[in-house]
């Protein structure tokens, strides 16, 4: 008998009236308005060069009342960290601290403008050299640029500073390998890249396919993309003999960092020979989600490489004094300005709250709290890669498909009645009907505990009573969507009803 | 489920209807069960010319894209736009009114290479 | 242990039921030649009293601009935030969650994105918005690849007028291969714009004469320009679209409260900074790409899209959508490798424009255009600025200082003015072509609503007595 949480999200179902912002309010509502002008206005048309809008411009005309009305009720129906656990696979939902969000606020940060002298700036360039000391430290990789945007982002950067490498030796390349468990990132920026993909399978642990591998591996070949811990949750324990494969040939090893929360303080990418790598900040530092995004993806580079990073970057002058500056064979810049400066500011009071001992912790908590959960469902249900995981393991809903019809799916959308997030769901694509589940190291064991009795309850569900997932959920704010409508019919916008 | 016998079948589940020297060309009862509800098909149009083997379209679900792969060569004289506005036809009725185009048929030999509608359903079985 | 609410005697709880005598027995799979060895090198972590302290200390080292007086422009835009839009960004249901990927529990997300894409394609005329792209620069670089993908042509022409930073950006990703920049049109220095006709016996370069060597997928033009300048959009679509490319527009999403449209003038994709619509200066970042199209090309575009449907009850309910053109499902044929987006900002944006509303946004823009029209009158009363060009300008306008810059912003920041942007120092990683015709010593000014008559004012006077 499982008790319901209480902090069920939707538990009351929220099925009244629901409006758009732009059914709300009237026409002569009214929330900020522009000051008095104290200043003398020309005609618009003739100031803007006869450029005044006649186009209609129809936007929301509500009071403060209304507005906060509106997203209070909007964020009943979302469910966030705080609201409950999110096992997600490869996501690293952990908590986002609130020192965090108060730091991100201070004039002294937000109020910013890029362009401002130097010497004006001195805390946040200190703030940002900081942190790339940091990164390094932890990656083992010496050349950091904190400009990309999001780990996609991050992995295009750094293969274009691959690129740029091959180039300056006069040995262009236009092939990446990835193995087939490979997020879809990965092949995404190997196109954004100019170059081919060329993917090879897995071994039967789960592993890479060293044979497949060194086959795949030729004078053409730019780069091996890997993610260690994989993203079935294992350590590739072949990773030395596996980077030395790749250099062999004369290509880059890159690793993606998503899964960084395994190992920190425990291993370092660049010690296992990988060239260069991102690091999600919005995973592994804290950094929230914001319902998706912003990120930063910084990137890790070696020595060899550095030179080719992005810029500007903050740099530690002769004097003490923090400057930014250009590497000297830089590939340019992937973005305006600097990089998400009030991410880099949540990551780096998450480091320094955390400390090397704080941050090895994460590691092992981490670890053990995903075994944990691995040992109480692997009975319930096929766990393919039995040993010990790392972070996040993987588990296969294809007996409950097997035996009772009911797919990963349905068990994932009635995770969500009992008051939790599912797993990543269908990822990787290596493994039948997939789960990956990845608790963080910031769950409370009774969360972990709950999780696991959840889940327990629904293969027992998925046996007696296989009708009743098929149509899950039944307690959150909407139901099963029409995905294939929505699909097949775009509504992307609101249009005004016509006057 | 057993695949109607009165059409051929690529290993990449299209069927070929072949009608005096017009093939009409479609996926498979199997293939449209697979995708799940098909929201969108990118198809030619008529006068490009097929090559065995090219992908001459994509057909799209929810979560996923498949490729269309031509099971035999010629140039396409009619395609069929109301899946347009309807793709769904496809899971409905994919080997009839889901058709997708049709093909002027330039070697009757290439559909020796496909397989008859029981090879398919003993092929679709091991695979 | 910090913000790990497992204790020492559950910890042993855990390692019992995984049948392990000690946390490391679960690294032993790292070979041992890789383990860290001794931990990491790096201080010790810090109390929350230690930590609040360290980084006010930080904070206070730096001299924000929007504490002082400031007219700093050029990509960034100090406007004032409305109350409201940082109580909604503190929601925690907003900003600690997940991607919407389970839409039933992401309503609010899913919601306040579509009001979000709504608001976009009003501002800019166009029929669909994504759900956000990281800045103005990378939304550029996405509508050029986009535009690549629908002409099935691979040249770009980027105007030289386009802000430096983001021809940079271009650059450097079409170093990359997916598409490549062909000649640029010369910058017009009597305009402060692009020339978009060469004329007879000069070496200036008119976008005719690009667009004649055919081959073009899309004309990117940001207007207003980087100088504050409008360019021709209206001459330029015409050429454009007769030449067989795409017109892209990167414009101002304030200015909009008040300005036509790139729609009205043709143009295929909108983009730009949406940084002014809500979201702090920040040192230049999380800023906000705003990215628009066509309706008749919404599955080359890239991002994230929400649409509206509903659930087996009929309810109205909110959807992440057409994800078949996304990584996650095309791989290496998506339109973008774009996963995590600006979500939190997109949702600042939807938060700030309801705030205002078009006639709070209306009464912005005209106080900003007519506050940076006063200032530039004032600074030239001064006699130690020149203008450059006689041309329309929105709320950012160009002049040339008769001295030498540096000093003079060294100067007036010690009397509590941040005096504008100097142009060399941002061209100086990537030439537009106006410098040095236009002047050496050009600097930048924007003014907002948040600037006081009194305060520019006062700054002129400064000015005239250096």
């Amino acid at each position: 008998m499982t008790e319901k949480l209480a902090h069920a999200p939707g538990a009351a179902p929220v099925r009244g009236p629901r409006a758009l912002i732009f059914e709300l309010g009237a026409p002569e509502s009214r929330c900020v308005e522009a000051p008095p002008l104290d200043v003398p206005m020309g005609v618009v048309d003739d100031l803007l060069g006869g450029r005044a809008r006649r186009a209609p411009l129809v936007l929301p005309n509500v009071t403060e009342l209304e507005i906060m009305r509106h997203y209070a009720h909007l964020a009943t129906m979302n469910f966030g960290v705080d609201s409950g656990m999110y096992p997600l696979g490869s996501c690293t939902m952990k908590y986002n601290p609130r020192i965090n969000e108060d730091a991100c606020r201070l004039p002294g940060f937000a109020g910013l403008h890029p362009y401002q002298p130097e010497a004006s700036a001195q805390g946040a360039l200190e703030l940002m050299s900081g942190l790339s000391d940091v990164l390094a430290e932890i990656s083992g990789l010496p050349g950091i640029t904190l400009q990309p945007a999001a780990g996609a982002h991050g992995e295009l950067t750094a293969l274009m500073v691959f690129r740029a490498a091959h180039t300056a030796r006069g040995d262009a390349r236009r092939k990446v390998i990835i193995p087939d468990t490979a997020h879809g990132t990965n092949p995404a920026s190997v196109s954004m890249c100019g170059w081919e993909t060329v993917t090879i399978p897995s071994n039967e642990q789960g592993e890479v396919d060293v044979e497949a591998l060194k086959a795949a591996l030729d004078s053409d070949t730019a780069a091996f993309m890997l993610t260690n811990p994989s993203t079935i949750g294992l350590f590739d324990s072949q990773i030395v003999e596996i980077t030395e494969a790749v250099h062999a040939v004369g290509a880059y090893a890159y690793c993606d960092g998503a899964n960084l929360n395994a190992i920190l303080g425990k291993a370092r990418p660049g010690d296992m020979g990988f060239d260069a790598m991102h690091i999600n900040l919005h995973k592994t530092f804290s950094t929230p989600h914001g319902g998706g995004g912003p990120g930063s993806g910084p990137v890790c580079v070696t020595e060899e490489l550095a030179p080719f990073l992005p810029g500007p970057l903050s740099v530690e002058l002769e004097d003490g004094t923090f400057g930014l500056g250009w590497p000297e064979h830089t590939i340019g810049r992937v973005r305006s300005f600097y990089g998400n400066f009030g991410v880099l500011v949540r990551a780096y009071a998450y480091v320094c709250a955390l400390g090397g001992e704080g941050l090895t912790e994460v590691a092992e908590q981490a670890v053990l709290s995903a075994n944990y959960l691995k040992v109480l469902l692997q009975d319930a249900f096929e766990v393919p890669y039995g040993r010990t995981c790392m972070h996040e393991f993987v588990m296969s809903g294809a007996r409950q498909k097997r035996e009772n019809g009911v797919r990963t799916l349905d068990m994932a959308k009635r995770l969500l009645d009992y008051g939790f997030h599912p797993p990543t769901v269908y990822f990787p694509m290596l493994v039948e009907e997939a789960m990956m589940i990845e608790p963080t190291e910031t769950e409370p064991l009774a969360a972990l505990d709950a999780f696991a009795q959840v889940m327990l309850t629904i293969a027992e569900e998925a046996a007696s009573n296989p009708e009743l997932l098929k149509h899950a959920p039944y307690t959150t704010p909407v139901r099963r969507l029409d995905e294939a409508g929505a699909a097949r019919n775009p509504d992307l916008r609101y249009r005004p009803p016509e006057a | 489920m057993a695949h109607p016998s009165d059409r051929k079948y690529s290993n990449e589940h299209e069927w070929v209807l072949v009608q005096g020297d017009v093939a009409t060309i479609g996926i498979s009862d199997f293939a449209q069960d697979q995708l799940g509800e098909v929201v969108y098909v990118d198809l030619p149009s008529a006068g490009d010319v097929l090559a065995t083997g090219d992908s001459f379209g994509e057909i799209e679900s929810v979560k996923s894209v498949s490729e269309l792969f031509a099971p035999l060569s010629g140039e396409i004289v009619e395609v069929n736009s109301a899946l347009g506005d309807t793709p769904e036809t496809v899971n409905s009725d994919p080997h009839g009114a889901g058709w997708m185009v049709k093909v002027k048929l330039e070697d009757a030999a290439q559909l020796d290479a496909l397989m008859s509608a029981e090879e398919y359903d003993a092929f679709i079985v091991e695979g | 242990m910090r913000y790990i609410p497992v204790t020492c005697e559950q910890r042993e709880t855990m390692l019992r039921v995984v049948g392990v005598a000690d946390v490391d027995v679960l690294f032993d799979v790292i070979p041992e030649a890789v383990r860290v060895v001794g931990g990491l090198d790096l201080p010790e972590g810090m109390s929350e009293i230690e930590l609040s302290s360290h980084l006010s200390a930080l904070a206070d080292q730096d001299i924000a601009a929007s504490e002082l007086v400031s007219f700093m422009g050029a990509g960034c835009y100090d406007h004032y935030v409305p109350s409201v839009v940082n109580h909604v960004l503190s929601k925690p249901e907003f900003f600690t969650a997940y991607t919407p990927y389970q839409p039933e529990v992401s309503q609010g997300t899913l919601q306040a994105i579509y009001e979000y894409q709504s608001m976009i394609c009003a501002l800019t005329g166009m029929d669909v918005s994504n759900a956000s792209m990281y800045d103005g620069a990378t939304a550029l670089v996405e509508a050029a690849l986009m535009a690549c993908r629908v002409t099935r042509r691979s040249t770009v022409v980027c105007l030289p007028t386009v802000h430096p930073e983001w021809q940079n950006t271009l650059a450097t990703y079409s170093d990359a291969g997916q598409f490549s920049l062909c000649d640029q049109p010369s910058a017009d220095v009597t305009t402060g714009a692009t020339v978009l006709a060469s004329a007879a016996h000069t070496a200036l370069l008119g976008l005719a004469e690009v667009l004649a060597k055919g081959d073009v997928a899309a004309v990117l033009v940001q207007s207003p320009n980087f100088f504050g300048s409008f360019e021709d959009l209206e001459r330029m679509a015409l050429m454009t679209h007769e030449s067989g490319a795409l017109l892209v527009v990167a414009t101002n999403p304030v200015l909009l409260g008040i300005m036509e449209p790139p729609s009205v003038y043709g143009a295929d994709i909108v983009v730009g900074e949406g940084q002014p619509l809500g979201s702090a200066t920040s040192f230049g970042g999380p800023g906000l790409g705003f990215f628009t199209c066509r309706q008749e090309h919404v599955r080359q575009m890239p991002g994230r899209i929400v649409g509206r449907t509903v659930d087996v009850d009929g309810a109205m309910a909110f959807v992440l959508t057409l994800s078949t053109r996304e990584q996650h499902i095309r791989r290496e044929k998506a339109t973008s490798n774009i996963c995590s987006n600006h979500a939190l900002n997109a949702l600042a944006a939807g938060a700030y424009l309801s705030a205002v509303g078009e006639h709070g946004l209306a009464g912005i823009a005209r106080s900003c255009v007519a506050k940076a029209h006063y200032l530039r009158e004032q600074l030239l009363a001064t006699g130690r600025f020149r203008a450059p060009w006689e041309a329309a300008f929105g709320y950012e306008f160009a002049l040339e200082f008769l001295g030498d810059v540096r000093s003079m912003q060294d100067t007036l920041l010690a009397r509590g003015f941040f005096a504008g942007v100097d142009v060399s120092d941002v061209e100086a990683e990537h030439a537009t072509g106006m410098l040095p015709a236009a002047g050496d010593n050009l600097v930048l000014f924007a003014v907002t609503e948040k600037n006081t008559r009194a305060e520019m004012d006062a700054f002129a006077k400064e000015v005239a007595s250096l």
